[in-house]
Order: structure tokens, then C-alpha cells, then sequence
């Protein structure tokens, strides 16, 4: 049986038989693995809220290491004390604000219009920490993390995360060396909340300097990295009147 | 090989060496300078093109007498992109980890040309048997430079293989480090991926001069 495959008609006919086939073929799938999907992404965001705050595995020298995700949901619970989203200058307490999609709300501010930015107030060991979400862009697509304050504005951790930076260069941003760069640095420049900057050449490669807002950059990575400092001031920006109302210094 | 004729047996030696897609067609460069900086990256990349090259390859072979050839591109970008879209919401879904070790490569392998070029030149025109072989054998051929280029940069760039100091500690000056060495920071850029497979081609034409184009 041969068919004349050049026929307009069979090529449009071919067309939509695939197209319809394919699209139920991944319409079927999506939906069937979209519970499992969410469920992983869920237990993400509270690994690394929990990372950011110290909660995490991580052994002397050795590489990032998460809570599994077995436990995380327990850990979460047990750790993040209070879930707070915050309008303007009020703050609410809201649970499962760590749901809330970072994206959409600054895009609502991009708009013009108040939006809801979660954080969160996780214990451990009698220390409190202010967990607050970031959300910016790299060089070829979105970044994102958490960043973890003390009330002195110091900061206790961070995490970050990378949707599509190349890898060995940007991708290093989610790195432990980078990360455990962050933590004890003072996002405080004089007594104006600022933030931190990833600078090259700063004479400073083993950042022993925790005053001067500024860590190492990563080789060949400098539009990450500019991201990386765009992020986290941009978003200390929209939690400033917030994080007035608690600090200490 | 008692398994394989000569020939097919052929489909699968002839890209490791004399008809590389990388260094002799010159197809698949582009992803080649983008992910080699590190190991493990040319490692993942190898592996998904290899099972996106062999799967498409038998799929558009079995397809080969029905698609209309006005049309053909599209339908071998179909078949890739739906591929990719599956293996990565399987991944997502039961190895999510991996998954996002991957999600940078999603659009790499779509926009490969190894993949549209081994489904335009074989798969349209061989068997699904043959056309398996051919796509191993090319994904192969891919993977095995993938890997050499992947190897020098990040041990000569970073000091590093799979993300695991081999040369010493370059910030506390231990290992290599002692003796004056530094990790070369060209290497980590994309330009020295070019280099690397240009030294590729030139030990392998000096090697074997057949593969030497006429001037």
C-alpha cells in the first residue's frame, strides 16, 4: 500500500494526528505525575528554608548537605515557629505561607499594587531566625534562595538556587563554598540596612572581612554574580520596614 | 563481535573515531563549548543524548514511510522535544534531584544538532535496527569527547574531577598548589573548549592523514 505522502491534504492530516497524539500523549502524563512533581517541590522549599536557618546536614569540608526529604516535613514543623506574610507595614501570621509564590508577588509590586511577601521565624537552640525569601536573575535565567538575620542584621545562612546558569561557572552559586561565604557577613553598611555584594577582587578570598558587605566572586561567573547582589538588595529593600521593627543594632 | 555484522557493528565503531560527530561532521559544538566546564555536567549530557538519539532514532525510522517530507523538520523536532519533555517530567516526579541537575540541558539536547542531523541524514533513510545502532554509536562518539574536553577543563580550571580536589587545595596551598601551580581560569571559559577540541582534531588527523580535507 503506498500513500503519496506529498498530498497537501495528507500533510495536514499527518499533522494534526501527531499533534493531537502528542499533546494527549503529555497532557496524560503531566497531569498524572503533577501530585508527585509538587509534592518534590514542596519538600524543597522546606529544605531549604531550613538550610538556610542551619538545619541541614552538612558536614565539616564537605558538600551542601539537605535534610532528606523523608523527615523534612517533621523538621519543618518542628524548627520554622511562626509563618508570617507581610503587607505593606502590617504582618500577618499566615500558615503554609512558604506556598506563596515569590514570582507572582513581585510582580503584583512591579504593578504598583501591595502584595504579600511571606517570612518566616524558624527557632533553634534558642536563637531566632528571620528566614526571608529572594527571587531575582541570573544570567540566562531565574535565581532564587533564602537568607537567613539575626536580629544584629547578621546574616546566619543562605541558600540559593539557579534555574539555568552554566554549569562550573554560575551554576557555583549554590555551591557550599560560596554559600558559607554569606554567613556571618553584616548586611549592616553603618547602621543602613544594605545588603551584600559579590565582588571580584576584593583582597579578601577567604572573607575574614565580615564588616564590609562584600564576598568573593566566582571566576567567569560575573553576571551571576551581579544577580546575586542585585537579589539580595532588592529584596532587603521590600522587607526593610519589617526587619526595622526588629532589629537590635 | 559474534552479536553484530560487520556493518552494523560498523554504525557504532566508525562515530567513535573516523566519522565523530564533534570533531569529523562537526555537529553538536555548540553544547560541547556550553557544558564541558565540569565533569559530571559532560557526563549527564552524554547520557541524555545518548537515550534521546538512540529512542528517536528507531522512532523516526518507524515513521520514515508516512511522514510527508515537506514537513519532516518539524516532525523530527516533535519527536525530540516530546522525548525530553517526557524523561524530564519522569524525572521530576520520582528522581527530582537528578532532574534538576539536568534542567539545564532540557534545551540543549532539543536544539542538538546531532539529534536532527542523525534523524535527516539515517534514521529517515535505515531500519529501526540500523537506526538504534547509528544513534548509539553517534551519541557515543559525542559522549567520549564530551568527556575528554570535560576532563582537562575542570582539572586544569578548577583542580578539580567530579567536583573532587585532585591537585591539592589551591586557597591553603597544599598538594601541586605548593609548588607554585595555579588552576588556569581560561580553561573554565568557553573559548578553551574550543581549543581543547581543536587539539582533538589536529592529534587525530596527524594520526590518520585519510581525514585530512583536500585544500
Amino acid at each position: 500500500m503506498a500513500i503519496n505522502t506529498d498530498k497537501n491534504s495528507y500533510t495536514v492530516i499527518f499533522a494534526a494526528v501527531m499533534v493531537i497524539i502528542v499533546g494527549s500523549l503529555l497532557a496524560f502524563l503531566a497531569s498524572g505525575l503533577r501530585p508527585r512533581i509538587d509534592e518534590n517541590e514542596r519538600f524543597e522549599k522546606q529544605q531549604n528554608i531550613l538550610y538556610a536557618m542551619g538545619v541541614n546536614q552538612n558536614e565539616e569540608g564537605g558538600s551542601a548537605d539537605f535534610i532528606p526529604t523523608d523527615i523534612v516535613e517533621e523538621e519543618f514543623s518542628k524548627y520554622i515557629k511562626q509563618q508570617l506574610v507581610v503587607v505593606g507595614s502590617e504582618t500577618k501570621e499566615r500558615e503554609e505561607a512558604y506556598l506563596i509564590d515569590l514570582k507572582k508577588q513581585l510582580n503584583i509590586i512591579k504593578n504598583g499594587d501591595e502584595a504579600e511577601l511571606p517570612l518566616f521565624i524558624g527557632e533553634k537552640e534558642g536563637n531566632k531566625y528571620y528566614i526571608i525569601p529572594m527571587y531575582g536573575k541570573g544570567l540566562w535565567d531565574a535565581i532564587w534562595g533564602f537568607i537567613s538575620l539575626d536580629e544584629n542584621m547578621v546574616v546566619q545562612g543562605v541558600v540559593f538556587d539557579h534555574k539555568g546558569e552554566t554549569p562550573g561557572l554560575g551554576a557555583n552559586i549554590k555551591l557550599r563554598f560560596f554559600m558559607d561565604d554569606f554567613t556571618g557577613e553584616s548586611i549592616l553598611d553603618g547602621s543602613r540596612i544594605s545588603g551584600i555584594s559579590v565582588i571580584k577582587g576584593n583582597n579578601d578570598p577567604l572573607n575574614n572581612d565580615k564588616e564590609d558587605n562584600e564576598v568573593d566572586a566566582l571566576a567567569g561567573a560575573t553576571i551571576t554574580g551581579n544577580g546575586v547582589s542585585a537579589m539580595i538588595k532588592e529584596t532587603l529593600k521590600l522587607y526593610k520596614p519589617y526587619l526595622e521593627t526588629i532589629r537590635t543594632k | 563481535m559474534g552479536l553484530l555484522s560487520k556493518k552494523d557493528a560498523n554504525l557504532i565503531l566508525d562515530p567513535l573515531a573516523d566519522n565523530n560527530p564533534i570533531t569529523i561532521q562537526v555537529l553538536g559544538i555548540c553544547s560541547a563549548l556550553a557544558i564541558t566546564a565540569e565533569l559530571k555536567a559532560s557526563v549527564v549530557m552524554a547520557l541524555s543524548v545518548l537515550f534521546v538519539l538512540g529512542v528517536g532514532n528507531v522512532v523516526i525510522s518507524l515513521m520514515r514511510n508516512i511522514i510527508p517530507s515537506k514537513i519532516r523538520i518539524i516532525v523530527q523536532l516533535i519527536v525530540v522535544a516530546t522525548l525530553v519533555i517526557v524523561v524530564d517530567q519522569v524525572l521530576k516526579a520520582f528522581a527530582y534531584e537528578l532532574s534538576k541537575t539536568l534542567a539545564v540541558f532540557v534545551g540543549l539536547i532539543i536544539t542538538n544538532c546531532i539529534i536532527m542531523g542523525r534523524f535527516e541524514a539515517f534514521a529517515l533513510g535505515n531500519g529501526p535496527w540500523k537506526s538504534f545502532l547509528d544513534g548509539i554509536g553517534n551519541a557515543l562518539g559525542y559522549g567520549v569527547i564530551l568527556i575528554i574536553v570535560g576532563f582537562f577543563r575542570e582539572l586544569l580550571g578548577s583542580g578539580t574531577l567530579f567536583g573532587i580536589p585532585v591537585l591539592g587545595d589551591p586557597i591553603a596551598k597544599t598538594g601541586l598548589y605548593a609548588t607554585g601551580y595555579e588552576n588556569n581560569g581560561f580553561m573554565i571559559i568557553p573559548p578553551a573548549a574550543l581549543i581543547v577540541v581543536g587539539i582533538i582534531i589536529w592529534v587525530q588527523r596527524s594520526r590518520n592523514k585519510a581525514l585530512i580535507e583536500e585544500a
